[in-house]
């Protein structure tokens, strides 16, 4: 055991931290529930294995020439925006978040030793989420291909570790140049749109190219081809080692540590500084709003206008929750160019604008059903109950039909019956996501948002198998199938087992 | 202390709550209009859970709960229409300026425009918060979130003010904000039920103390009363009480 307050003892500290948020996460606080999680990521990782064998599989003998390597190189670029979003969120959450601050600044340590620490647990901690995510891929090419695909393992460490680096250096820009007060928001949105932005962006691309929402498909192009530079620069030295090159490997390894080992050195003491002023701004920030006076509204008009008004104030919720809605520029893309060209892709359309309504559902309806930051009040207010759960719905419908209304009624311009189906598959799926949710509510801060899924996983897959459900229905509804009975009837039955094993009294 | 004259505000007969171990053992209590009543007890009492349940926060297992002649089981929405409810953690809306909170409350209790916001603006300007009336409630301290909570517990004039600590937490500027302002609820001819654990605010507000402890009334009357009961005439509530508590809950008691 290492001596307390050093760097291993820091260290140590840490990594139990880690862990048992880890733990917690995952078992939702609830230890008995271990087991039943073990066995449920356990079939996960088959799953992902077998999902991996079906999309890497035939590239396990890829030889190392320029197409491989450029292909590689945008999966990469992919999966680090993805990392940056991530560590950007954790370096958010590390500045903002009081719990052991207070003591740690307090205490004889020093700040920057401590925060060297933090810096590297967010490293390690990014590194070892991508690495279980990227596994199943690098398992099944180094099964089929040979076993020098492991040494992406390494690349995506390194990922971890860069990503951890700019996040920290980005953040501290922030700070820096907008204050702590506004960096908090802007940090967390950065963070979303980065993640979001590099997969929309490939998919805009490819639909503005070649009329697919393939991601890969603008990287597998001639043009990108012939115009980024030869196989033999540097630029594709994580492509050569994700692909076992170990003289590569050693590079991108060493690099990417020299470069976090540089941040912690620079960044470690103004980490601490900015820490400790974020912990004392950080909801100190007084917003006036203009003076009128009260209106008349029924109890029904007043919940629901709370609703819109929180959700409205709040830029964190609303990035969070729009988020899903980014995802649907690609298909509105793809309307705008069938609708101008008089294609017929509409019913590729269909499916993404009824999955996107149902996730945006769900996330609404845990907000204005679950997050309720008053909820006594609301409970020992002259209304009952039902009335309530009336208006929290007609809010969370009314916000769907508020966003996916413009875009339906573009889609009846290019086809009035794909309008249609669209129409109904957006009010069923958004209707069946805010049930699952009224089945399976708690009571929690609207601040909680991020850990929802923690509180039910349950409701988390049935929210995501009933969207999926619906989708499939509207797609071949819209194609003129009787088949989307099936899907229709799948989505029917998931929310009559929701209702059957959903906690009673909720 | 039987006091005729004046219409029972809340009448509570044979409550019952438990959850391992009953929480509310067959209380009966009986308040009146236009008393100031503190409900004390020790940790694990039974006081929240019997104002949760006259609240409408919770289910008794058995038992009746009558506010003002209302029976709060059979039509609790009437109940709640006279009711008002207040926690020691303050349940605001950050994203809410003082005024908007005020509006919402005001709808949901179904008061008329005009005459909740004039109530409104004077609670504010009572509680020192018009300065800040629109301002959002995210940057304010536990105190200035407390007097919103309260400014929203009386905007919709309740006959029955139920209070759960009230002045946990607060400075000695906004503690007497808050009291001030329940004096003059009381005054007006409201009707207050507060537990707390600040006994000299019991012992200079109340007009009758309640002691509860097992989840059953203990003892009940004025200062002098209990003083009386204890058979210590000149000593503070604080000695009163313990006494008490210890005759049946030796462990708390010390």
């Amino acid at each position: 055991m290492s001596a307390p307050a050093t760097l291993t003892w820091l260290a140590g500290h840490e990594l139990r931290l880690s862990w048992r948020d880890w733990l917690s996460l995952m078992t939702a606080g609830r230890r008995h529930r271990a087991r039943t999680v073990t066995i449920a990521l356990v079939v996960f990782a088959a799953f992902m294995h077998l999902l991996a064998w079906s999309m890497v599989g035939r590239y396990a003998e890829a030889a190392p020439d320029k197409a491989t390597l450029v292909v590689v190189s945008g999966c990469i670029l992919l999966s680090w925006s993805l990392l940056l979003s991530q560590a950007m969120e954790s370096v958010t959450r590390a500045f903002y978040t009081r719990s052991d601050l207070d003591l740690i600044l307090a205490s004889p340590v020093s700040p920057r030793k401590v925060f060297s620490v933090r810096i590297g647990r967010i490293a390690g901690s990014v590194a070892l989420i991508a690495m279980l995510l990227a596994s199943p891929f690098i398992n099944v090419l180094a099964f089929l291909g040979g076993a020098h695909w492991l040494a992406a393992y390494g690349v995506v460490a390194a990922m971890g570790a860069v990503a951890a680096a700019f996040a920290v250096a980005l953040t501290i820009a922030l700070f820096r140049t907008i204050g702590p007060k506004r960096t908090r928001l802007i940090a967390q949105i950065v963070a979303a749109v980065i993640g979001a932005s590099f997969v929309i962006g490939l998919q805009v691309a490819a639909i503005l190219s070649y009329g697919s929402l393939s991601r890969f498909a603008p990287l597998q192009s001639e043009t990108v081809i012939t115009h980024t530079p030869n196989a033999a620069s540097a630029i594709w030295l994580p492509a050569r080692a994700v692909l076992g090159d170990p003289l590569a490997l050693a590079v991108v390894v060493g690099m990417s540590l020299a470069l976090l080992a540089a941040t912690i050195a620079v960044f470690a003491g103004n980490f601490g500084e900015h820490a400790t002023a974020a912990s004392g701004v950080s909801s100190a920030v007084v917003r006036q709003t203009r003076s009128r006076g009260f209106r008349r509204r029924s109890p029904g008009g007043v919940l629901r206008h709370k609703e819109w008004t929180l959700l409205l104030r709040d830029p964190w919720l609303v990035s969070q929750t729009l988020m899903q809605i980014l995802y649907l520029l690609p298909p509105a893309l793809m309307l705008w160019i069938s609708f101008r060209d008089g294609g017929g892709a509409l019913i590729v359309l269909v499916p993404v604008v009824v999955m996107a309504a149902g996730q945006l559902a769900g996330g609404l309806a845990w907000l204005s059903i679950s997050g309720e930051d008053a909820p006594d009040l609301v409970a020992t207010a002259p209304v009952t109950a039902r009335r309530v759960i009336v208006a929290k719905v007609e809010a969370v419908l009314g916000s769907i039909a508020f966003v996916f209304a413009p875009l339906i009624v573009a889609l009846a311009f290019a086809s009035p019956f794909a309008a249609l189906v669209s129409g109904a598959g957006v009010l069923i799926a958004a209707a069946s996501a805010t049930h699952i949710q009224l089945c399976f509510r708690v009571q929690a801060k609207r601040s909680q948002f991020r850990r929802r899924q923690t509180s039910s996983r349950i409701a988390t897959f049935a929210e995501a198998f009933s969207s999926i459900g619906w989708a499939a229905a509207a797609a071949l509804a819209a194609a003129g199938s009787v088949l989307a009975l099936f899907p229709a009837l799948l989505a029917l039955g998931i929310l009559a087992g929701v209702r059957v094993i959903a906690p009673k009294g909720a | 202390m039987i006091q005729p004259h004046r219409p029972i505000a809340l009448g509570i007969r044979g409550l019952c709550k438990s959850y391992d171990r009953p929480a509310v053992d067959r209380l009966d209590l009986t308040i009146y209009g236009g008393e100031f009543y503190s409900l004390l007890g020790p940790n694990g009492a039974g006081k929240t859970t019997t104002l949760r349940m006259v609240a409408g926060l919770l289910k008794p297992d058995a038992g009746s709960i009558a506010i003002d002649g209302i029976d709060a089981l059979a039509d609790p929405v009437a109940a709640k229409q006279i009711t008002a409810w207040l926690s020691d953690e303050p349940m605001i809306y950050d994203k809410l300026t003082p005024f908007e909170y005020l509006e919402f409350v005001a709808g949901l209790w179904r008061i008329d425009a005009k005459a909740a916001e004039r109530s409104a603006t004077e609670l504010l300007d009572w509680l020192g918060l018009a300065p800040h009336a629109h301002e959002r409630c995210e940057g304010f301290s536990k105190g200035m979130r407390q007097k919103v909570a309260l400014a929203g517990a009386l905007v919709h004039d309740p006959k029955l003010i139920i209070l759960d600590e009230p002045l946990t937490g607060l400075d000695a500027g906004s503690a007497r904000q808050v009291k001030n302002v329940l004096k003059e609820r009381v005054r007006a001819g409201g009707t207050v039920i507060m537990t707390t654990h600040i006994l000299e605010v019991a012992e200079r507000m109340a007009d009758r103390i309640g002691v509860i402890a097992h989840g059953r009334l203990i003892a009940e009357g004025t200062l002098d009363e209990l003083r009386h009961q204890t058979g210590q005439a000149a000593t503070s509530l604080e000695d009163t009480f313990l006494k008490l508590v210890a005759e049946t809950m030796p462990v708390a008691a010390e």
